[in-house]
Parts: C-alpha cells; structure tokens; sequence
C-alpha cells in the first residue's frame, strides 16, 4: 500500500477518534442543554465532570487531522481552506465559544445567572460545531467542490450551503449527542441519572437511525459518487451489515442497562459509519478532483510524516490511557 | 480596507492575541512546578496554596490559548491557502511535531489540573513538569516554522516551484535556533515580570503577606534569570538577521545608507519618502559591531534593494526600538533584584522596599510590550514577502473576497475574551489569601 494512502488512513483514524472522544464532549455540550426535570442540576454536574479534565486533549485529534492534512497533502488543504472558508470560520468561533464558555464557568462559580450564562453559550456552541463539522465533510464527500489547475471553480457557498452537507451536518450533531448519552450513562453513578441519559440515549439514537436514512436519501443527488461506493460495491454491503448488528447491539443493551457494552456497540456504530464514507470516498480527498495520490507531498515529507505519527503514538498513547485511567475509572 | 490589508490584519491580530496565552502557557506551569517542588520540600502549606492559585489562572489562559492557537493554525488555509498549498509539504514537519507537544501538554494540563487528590504527590509533580517541557516544545516548533518564513532552507526553486524538499533542512534554518531561543526566554521573561508585578502591587497593600513574598521570589528568579539573558540572544538573532534579511536589518535601524562603520540608532522616526531618519542619536561604529562584531563592518542601507521588497519601515523601526527599550528596562530591573537579593539575603528583607515594588509594578506589562514589538518588528519586518524572497504575501492571500467580516468578527470575539479573561483573573487575584487557606477546600474545588 502506498504511504500517501496510509497516511490518508491515519487521517482519518484521528477524525474516527476526534469523533469519538472530542464528539462526545460537544454531545455533553448539547445534553448541558436540554437538561431539565427534577435532576436538571445533576445531570449538568455529570456532564462538566465528565468534560472537564479530558476536552482539551480530546479537541487536538482536530488539530492532528488538520497537521496531517497539509503535510502530506497541502494542495487539497489549500483546496478546502478556500472553497469552505465561510463555513470553517463558523466552526472555529463555535470551538472558541465552547472553549472558554465552559472553562469561564467552571473557574467562575460564584454567581448562579453568571453560570448560567456561559451554560448557554457552553451548550450552544455544542449544538452548532458538530453541525458546521458536519457540513464542512458532507461538502467536501458532495463532489460540489471543483478544482481546476489549482483554482477553486466553484464558488464560496454554493458547496456547502446545500442540502446534502445540511443533513450531514444534523446527522453529526444527532451522532455526538447519541454516544455522549450512551458514556453518560456508564459515568453516572446513581440510578436515576442513568435512568435519564438511558432515555436521551435511546431517542438521540432514533434520531440517528432517521438522520442516516435522510442523508443517504439526499446523497442520491447531492452526493452520488459517495452514494454509489455506500450503496454498490460488495464491501459496503458488509460494512452496512455490520453497522446495523452494532447498531442494534446498542440499542439492545441500551434497553437492557447494560451500559457498558452499549458504549462498545455505540462507538463501535459510530467508528463503522465513519469508516463507511472514508471508504466511499476513497481515493479522493475532495470528490472528484483532488486524489490522495495528486495531493501527496513528496515522498521523503510522507516518510518523515509517517515517522513523527508512530513515535507521537508511542509517546501519546501510554499518556492518554493515564489520563483516562485516572478520571474515568471510580 | 482591501482583502489583502483585512487578510493580514486578521493574521496579525489573532497572533497578537495567541501570544499572550501561548506565552503564560509556556511559563506558568515552570512557575507552578517550582511552587510545588517547594511545597514537596519544605511541606510549607503557603507553597501548595501558591501553586493551587497559579494552577486556577493558568486553566483559564490555557483554554483561550487552545482554542486562538487552533483559530490560528486552521488561518493558515483560510487566509493563506497558496502559502500552505506551496510549503505545507516543506514545512509541515515541525507542525505534526507540535501537535503531538500540544497533546502531551493537553493530557498532563487535565491531570495536573484535576488530579490533585487523584494521584500522588510526585506523579502529581511529574504530571506539571511535562506540562512545562511539552509547552516549551510547543512553542519551540511552531517558531521553528516560522523560522524557515524569514530564511526558507530546505528545497531548490526550479521554474518557481519547490523541488528536492528537505524537511530536516527546513526546520534546520539559520534563523530557527535564535529565534527559538529569543522566543523561549522573552515568554519565561514576559510572565514572570507580570506574575511578580501583581503580587508586588499585593504586597505593597499587604507587606507582610508570606504568601505573596513567596510567589513574588519564583516569579522574579524566572523572569529575572530570563530577562538577564535575553539580550545576549538578541544579540544572536539580530547577527543571524544581518546575514539571512540585511534589508530586515535596515529596516529595523531605520538605515537607508550603506555605510562601513555604521551608527547604531535610538530613537528618530525614519521618513521613507524622503530616505532619512530623523532626529535619532547615534552611537558610532555600534551597529557594524552588533550586526557583524567588527566596528568597520559595511551594513548595507535600504537605498541597495529595490523599493518594492522594502518593509514599512517606520512600523518595523520604531516596534524594534519599543522592544529592544523594554528588553534593556527588564534587564537593569533584574539586576537590581539580583542585587538586592544577594545583598539583603542576610537580613531576610530584600522585598521590604517601597521602590522596588513600585518598579516591578511599573515594570510588569514591559515583557508582553515586548513580544508584541518584536513579533511586528519580524513580521511586518518580512514584509512584502510571506517566504523571505520566495513567494510574496499578496500570491498567498485567499481569492474569497469580503475578507473584512471575519476581521472585524474575530477582531470583537477576542475583544470579549480579552474582557471576560481580564475580569475572571482579577477576581482571582481579589480572593487571594492573607494566610495561607486549608489547602484541602482548594483541591476539592479543582476536583
């Protein structure tokens, strides 16, 4: 296998992951939010217990894919900084807002409406991050970014604003908000609170299930490259198999408390759904004009690359386990 | 404003904001780690209580600087998608490397910041010591790459485009390793003047408060030790300039002639139509000595390059002049402590003097003042080049027009943030302790 391709694997291991762990804290973000009922404040302590020592290390798996992107592949970078520019400015005001609201609230206990104030712009950047994130991937799978000799030919808005990358952008947020649930309710010590993410897991993961079933819809017309690799080739047959048995096993196990294989099967549901438009979309990094391959720097920069990545890993990875050793084990 | 004008405003706004934090980040753990070995030591409460404090700002710089730090680095593409299109293979590499130093700085930061009753005292210690190592790393490429904008080694340009990229080359640039330096000091300097001026102003209301003494001491040996030696690494970089950008050098002088035994300049205000500096004094033969160590060393002036690569040379001269003031200020500041410390360590009162504390409260913003000229001075000093000599800031700018909007929305956000951060920490300051409090009630807040 090509370097360019691994690393292009590599890539998107660190989105699988960014989703997974920085996804779930916007998906607490988005729970801050709707927390209402009896338990309203102990549902809002959770989640900021549950964020608070692990979001800032979670958000540099964004940083990572982002390094990688314009390392091994600066043109296709160059590429989507410019045809994305409106929507990726939006992005980064709502993780600056999601940031600082909720550090500002966390250091800044004193008043009750002062809290409440950054709860909101805390739980609000939640909500609209995961969707712009969304938007920003539906519209680099849509094929509506085009690239001629360097030039982006496409305009600034017309890509993204569209309904395919929407619903994809929705579809993030219903994701984020349904495995931050599912963790939510291993992390809950007494029952009734895992009574109450149990519920929001189980809708929040309806509104996956209608979510997916709308996006793939859309994808007939704003994203038919995408569309035919989920839909005809024979390993996506598989891969749609096996997304829909971790799917179930989450649901499954959602209904049955048992929380802690209902996280397995939900980041499993998630890592497969990702996994499923990577292979899609491969080999190209924006459909349909820039290709892994065209992209790639030049082998001695990949080789480097690849380098850094393994002895990052072998320094990140004992580090990270420590870290979620110490706060997500009781 | 034109899109290239709003463009690089934006760009030289969310540095100007990012490098405060990014400085503090780089700091206050050292400052923290030395407060808590302390504590590890002597077991006097009052040191845990200092490094509790300083651990409470520091959470909340550290999350501005995290999230500038990513508007800064997606800003790259969205301002700059040609720049990053032609050298992100060249200098992508000490990018990655920051990402990983950011990670590690990020994992130990939630540790150390959450985990005071979780792990052990040393593994809690340990945890602060990689959060200062992995912070200075941080800093350390990211300047690195800019390192390689002022004096790009690394490739061969054949009909305009890079080829035979050397990664290793690149990061291994002439300007890389003084302006690493320069950069390294100036934050430990930098923060280590404003921590030590708030608890002067503390003490000078307190006198006799332990608790501000102590944190005064450390974040005096930090920035002082930094301050004493960062003008032999100006020194370094302004020589490293003299040979990589002579016409950064120029400008920074406001030297429009060539001359063999060229003055150094303080003060004056360069008029570029006319091609003179103005009403400056100069010291004879200073310049060829800083610039090459030899009095009778030729520096070419502005009048040998052509007009167009010339920088604003007024902006460039007059930041270098604020910086290099502030830099001498904290110098002779630093000497005075040292002074008073090695002679009043005897009596044990060498922070008894009204004056003294008056002047590092005076002394107090002169750090940051200083990273903020000296970034103009490089930046704006490269200009119009964003690749010194390779590629011009107006071919890297975005083609996306309109670019005035994200200025200003990004110009108000930081305003905000500035605000609220400003107003949160002096809160904080506010509550400090007049004796030491039960360190236990401070762990279970951070818990």
């Amino acid at each position: 296998m090509p370097l360019e391709t691994i690393i292009a694997g590599v890539m998107v291991a660190s989105l699988v992951l960014y989703a997974l762990l920085g996804g779930a804290d916007y998906g607490g973000g988005v729970w801050d939010l709707f927390a209402f009922g009896r338990r309203a404040r102990e549902q809002r302590e959770l989640i900021a217990h549950a964020i608070g020592p692990v979001w800032e290390a979670n958000h540099v798996w964004l940083i990572l894919v982002l390094v990688i992107l314009f390392t091994a592949f600066p043109p296709a970078f160059a590429v989507i900084a410019t045809a994305l520019h409106i929507p990726i400015t939006l992005l980064l005001i709502g993780i600056v807002l999601r940031g600082t609201a909720f550090t500002f609230r966390t250091y800044d206990v004193q008043r009750d409406e002062v809290q409440r104030r950054w709860s909101l712009v805390f739980s609000i950047a939640s909500i609209i991050t995961p969707i712009l994130l969304g938007i920003i991937l539906g519209a680099i799978a849509s094929g509506n970014i085009r690239v001629d000799n360097g030039v982006v030919t496409s305009g600034f808005v017309r890509p993204w604003l569209a309904p395919f990358p929407l619903a994809v952008g929705f579809f993030a947020l219903a994701l984020f908000a349904f495995i931050a649930a599912v963790y939510l309710t291993v992390e809950a010590e007494q029952g009734n609170l895992q009574e109450d993410f149990r519920l929001r897991a189980l809708l929040s993961g309806v509104a996956v299930g209608f979510l997916a079933l709308i996006v793939f819809v859309l994808a007939g017309t704003g994203a038919p490259t995408v569309r035919a690799g989920i839909s005809r080739t024979p390993w996506a047959l598989a891969l749609h198999i096996l997304t829909a048995i971790f799917a179930i096993g989450a649901f499954y196990t959602l209904w049955t408390r048992r929380y802690r294989a209902a996280r397995v099967f939900a980041a499993g549901q998630a890592t497969l759904i990702l996994l499923g438009w990577a292979f899609a979309q491969f080999p190209y990094l924006v459909e349909p004009d820039i290709s892994i391959t065209s992209a790639a720097a030049p082998q001695i920069t990949l080789r480097l690359l690849f380098g850094a990545l393994i002895a990052g890993a072998v320094l990140l990875f004992p580090s990270y386990y420590y870290l979620f050793r110490i706060f997500k084990t009781e | 404003m034109d899109d290239l004008l709003a463009a690089r405003s934006q760009m030289a706004m969310s540095l100007a904001f990012h490098i405060v934090f990014a400085a503090i980040g780089i700091a206050m753990p050292l400052l923290m780690i030395i407060a808590e070995w302390k504590w590890l030591r002597s077991k006097d409460e009052i040191y845990l209580t200092l490094a509790q404090r300083w651990a409470k700002g520091t959470a909340i710089l550290f999350a501005v600087g995290a999230v500038s730090g990513t508007v800064l680095s997606f800003e790259l593409g969205l301002l700059w998608p040609r720049f990053m299109g032609y050298a992100g293979s060249i200098i992508g590499m000490p990018f990655s490397l920051e990402g990983f130093a950011f990670f590690t700085e990020a994992i130990f930061l939630g540790i150390y910041l959450y985990g005071w009753k979780r792990v052990p005292p040393r593994a809690h210690l340990f945890a602060g010591a990689m959060v200062a190592i992995s912070g200075a790393l941080s800093g350390i490429f990211v300047v690195i790459a800019n390192a390689w904008m002022n004096a790009p080694t690394g490739f061969r340009l054949v009909n305009g485009q890079p080829v035979d990229i050397d990664p290793i080359a690149a990061m291994l640039n002439p300007a890389a390793l003084p302006q690493t330096i320069h950069m390294t000091l100036a934050a430990y300097a930098a923060t280590g003047f404003v921590v030590a001026g708030i608890h002067a102003f503390m003490l000078r209301r307190d006198p006799n408060n332990r608790f501000h003494k102590a944190a005064l001491a450390i974040a005096l040996l930090v920035g002082g030790v930094s301050a004493i030696l960062q003008p032999l690494s100006g020194d370094f970089l302004a020589k490293t300039v003299a040979v990589t950008q002579p016409v950064k050098l120029a400008a920074f002088e406001g030297h429009f002639e060539t001359e063999q035994g060229a003055s150094f300049r303080i003060g004056g205000l360069p008029d570029e139509d006319a091609r003179v500096t103005r009403y400056s004094i100069e010291i004879p033969y200073a310049l060829s000595i800083l610039a090459y160590g030899d009095p009778n060393a030729v520096v070419k002036g502005l009048n040998d390059f052509p007009a167009d690569q010339h920088p604003p040379v007024a902006i460039v001269h007059i930041a270098f002049q604020i910086m290099v003031a502030c830099g001498v200020a904290m110098m002779l500041m630093a000497l005075w402590g040292a002074w008073r410390f090695l002679r009043g360590h005897r009596n044990r009162n060498w922070l008894n003097s009204k004056w003294f504390l008056r002047a590092l409260i005076a002394a107090a913003p002169l750090g940051f003042i200083g990273i903020e000229t000296g970034w103009i001075v490089t930046e704006v000093g490269r200009q119009p080049w964003i690749i010194y000599g390779v590629m011009r800031t107006s071919e890297a700018v975005t083609p996306m027009p309109g670019l005035i909007v994200p200025f200003i929305t990004f110009t108000l956000l930081y305003i905000f943030l500035a605000l609220v951060t400003v107003w949160l920490l002096l809160r904080q300051v506010a509550a400090s302790p007049s004796e030491p409090e039960p360190p236990a009630k401070e762990a279970r807040l951070a818990a």
